[in-house]
């Protein structure tokens, strides 16, 4: 029983990371019905930033960890804004083919040039918050898991609010819906899109933190691993549905955990894939997501 | 003018009289290593030890009368890339040698490649037994994993007084799975019992459910056989879930990146592992070559370091004494390299063409690492 208890936790712990990521693809995709492949590496983008700004930051606070945390979301919302202004806007009106083509392009670039700029060998990531561990009888759970699922909750209740009662919420749901009519409705669209590849950049720097702060070791290669399983969880849950993204992500960090702690944890990706096709055989649009009749 | 650099091309197909005489004057060694990557630091210390050996051996004269050229290649710690790396070396640069790896896994890649075109390779860190099983061309100067997993598994039952060891381990690194087995084999022949078995791959970056269901297990101590990188994270999660129990591995461990970032240091306070080599023992060729590659470097060798110096002396000793820089000689030569004193203590290559070496063991204390006791084969 404290086993079972402990791994929930544990596995709660990495699925709130993987659904502030997977929250980014999901964005995305229902504004622009495109996968953003280059989402996990804005997130180690973000890490690094995280780690610049950590180091200056000298005793590790509460605060502190948010500032860090912020002006990481910030650099990497204007990376994000400029990834879409400069590779995806120009081929918004080809073939969906070509900006996924590009978006993979994007990847690889911003993984190699993470490997000239920040140097390719793992580096240490600075404490920014303070961490200690809290025994509730024989479970123990460490101040990171209560920092990452806190944070997470957080992100996910503001995101939904601003998609659903601002403005600029309303305004990417018409572009989600119908680009040409909502522009027709005096929305612009280009801003619409731009802030929403912004929120997903920085909800992509909020997960690379909260990464280098649970597994304080960062490479320039360190998204691609989460970023594939997000992905994952955001098919799951039903891409382009917000919280569908968030219950994709806890589900997967769940079973990957159970699995990981039992005598086939090497089988835990396959496992976690086995389920997403079982899934989809069933509910193709994913756990929460309902399937729209194709427009002719 | 099209003539003239028609000539010019022409000329540049045949190698000049200078550049013949320059070539006769050099033996090119080829080296291949993880200078960047999850084990740079592996890369890094066995290059500098190289380094080192053949600019000692240079301004001593070089051998045979020639000087030894050193060109290094990286793999940048993946798998496939040795293979590319080292072919590189034997047909572009025409290499009468190779030296490298650390990680056997990218040892054994290279070695086959070797051993396809005769060309002598020797391994100055790579200790699981398949690496030079892949055929006759392959040596290495480390002393193996069935060695290292006993010391460790007579280590955990004296020195730890443990009876109840778990072990995680790393499936994807040959170097991993060989070390755990042979750890497992020792210590179950000498009473102990292994309460768990967990495994995790190179990726990885969160442990904590194998670490869970190994603190269910309750273990005196935790045997991890993996590469530093991983061993921090470990280290780090082990804690925070309340694992108080030491923690201890083999040479994969030795890295200072392995106590770097925040916490690590404390998180390993008291943990071991096995070596090859300790800068604090006490001998006057251990001195000397701590202070040498110091003066060059400005850091202390690790084991790394002194086995690509070893790996070095080796080859030279087997050129000295082929008399010649044909592959096939040196082959022949490196099979009966006998009682040759290097660093990290004596080198005598057997019929499997490994060295049998006695093992250290370090300790780690306030993030350093401390010389605990050597173990003889």
């Amino acid at each position: 029983m404290t086993e079972f208890l402990q791994q929930l936790i544990n596995g709660v712990s990495v699925g709130s990371m993987y659904a502030l990521i997977a929250l980014g693809y999901t964005l995305v995709y229902g504004v622009l019905r495109f996968i953003n492949f280059a989402h996990s590496d804005v997130f180690m983008v973000g890490a690094f930033a995280g780690m610049y700004l950590g180091r200056n930051l000298g005793q590790a606070s509460v605060g502190g960890g948010l500032l860090v945390m912020l002006g990481a979301m910030a650099i990497c919302a204007v990376l994000g804004m400029l990834i879409e202004r400069f590779a995806y806007r120009p081929l918004r009106d080809r073939s969906k083919l070509s900006v996924l083509i590009t978006a993979i392009g994007m990847s690889l670039f911003l993984e190699n040039a993470g490997q000239l700029v920040f140097g390719p060998n793992p580096q240490p990531f600075p404490t920014t918050f303070p961490s200690r561990n809290f025994e509730l009888g024989l479970v123990v759970v460490s101040s990171k898991d209560l920092v990452v699922f806190g944070v997470a909750v957080v992100l996910l209740a503001a995101l939904q609010l601003l998609v659903l009662k601002t403005r600029i919420g309303t305004a990417m749901r018409a572009t989600a819906f119908n680009p040409q009519a909502a522009a027709l409705m005096g929305i612009n669209i280009n801003h619409v899109i731009s802030f929403t590849f912004g929120l997903g950049s920085a909800l992509a720097a909020a997960g690379g933190i909260l990464w280098a702060y649970k597994f304080p070791k960062i490479d320039p290669l360190m998204g691609i691993a989460p970023g594939l399983t997000a992905f994952v969880a955001a098919v799951l849950g039903g891409i382009g549905n917000i919280p569908g993204a968030a219950l994709g992500g806890l589900l997967i960090g769940i079973i990957e955990t159970f699995v990981k702690g039992s005598r086939w944890s090497t089988w835990s990706e396959a496992i976690a894939f086995i389920l997403l096709i079982i899934i989809l055989m069933f509910r193709p649009a994913g756990l929460l997501g309902e399937t729209q009749p194709e427009k002719v | 003018m099209l003539l003239a650099v028609l000539a010019a091309g022409f000329s540049g197909c045949k190698p000049s009289a200078e550049e013949t005489a320059a070539d006769a004057q050099i033996i090119k060694v080829g080296e291949f290593a993880s200078l960047t990557g999850s084990e740079a630091s592996f890369g890094q210390s066995s290059h500098d030890g190289t380094l080192l050996a053949v600019e000692d051996i240079n301004n001593a004269g070089g051998v045979l009368g020639k000087k030894l050229q050193l060109i290094t290649e990286d793999d940048q710690s993946k798998d496939g890339e040795s293979a590319t790396a080292v072919k590189k070396l034997i047909s572009r640069d025409k290499v009468v040698a190779i030296l490298g790896e650390v990680a056997s896994i990218r040892s054994i890649e290279a070695a086959q490649i070797c051993q396809q075109y005769k060309v002598p390779q020797i391994s100055p860190s790579s200790t699981n037994p398949k690496v030079t099983q892949t055929g006759d061309y392959i040596f290495r100067v480390c002393f193996i994993d069935p060695f290292q997993g006993t010391v460790m598994a007579q280590f955990a039952a004296k020195t730890l007084k443990a009876k109840k060891v778990a072990l995680l381990t790393d499936v994807g690194s040959t170097y991993s799975v060989g070390l755990a087995d042979f750890f497992k084999a020792g210590f179950i022949a000498g009473g102990g019992e292994i309460v768990a078995e967990q495994k995790f791959t190179k990726d990885d970056k969160d442990f904590k459910a194998q670490l869970t269901a190994v603190k269910t297990a309750n273990p005196d101590a935790i045997f991890i056989p993996a590469y530093y990188g991983q061993v921090t994270l470990i280290a780090l999660q082990a804690r925070e879930l309340g694992i108080t129990v030491p923690l201890f591995g083999g040479d994969g461990w030795e890295a200072p990146e392995l106590t770097e970032g925040p916490g690590a240091a404390e998180a390993l306070e008291g943990c071991y592992f096995s070596t090859h080599f300790s800068p604090e023992q006490d001998s006057p060729k251990i001195k000397q070559f701590v202070a040498a590659y110091q003066k060059r470097f400005g850091s202390v060798p690790d084991a790394m370091g002194a086995l690509g110096y070893d790996s070095v002396l080796a080859l030279v000793d087997a050129i000295k004494r082929a008399g010649s820089s044909d592959s096939d000689k040196i082959r022949d030569a490196l099979a009966t390299v006998k009682n040759l004193e290097g660093v990290t203590g004596i080198t005598t290559l057997d019929t499997n063409r490994d060295a049998q070496k006695p093992a250290v063991i370090l300790e780690i204390k306030g993030g350093k690492f401390v010389y605990k006791e050597t173990v003889n084969p």
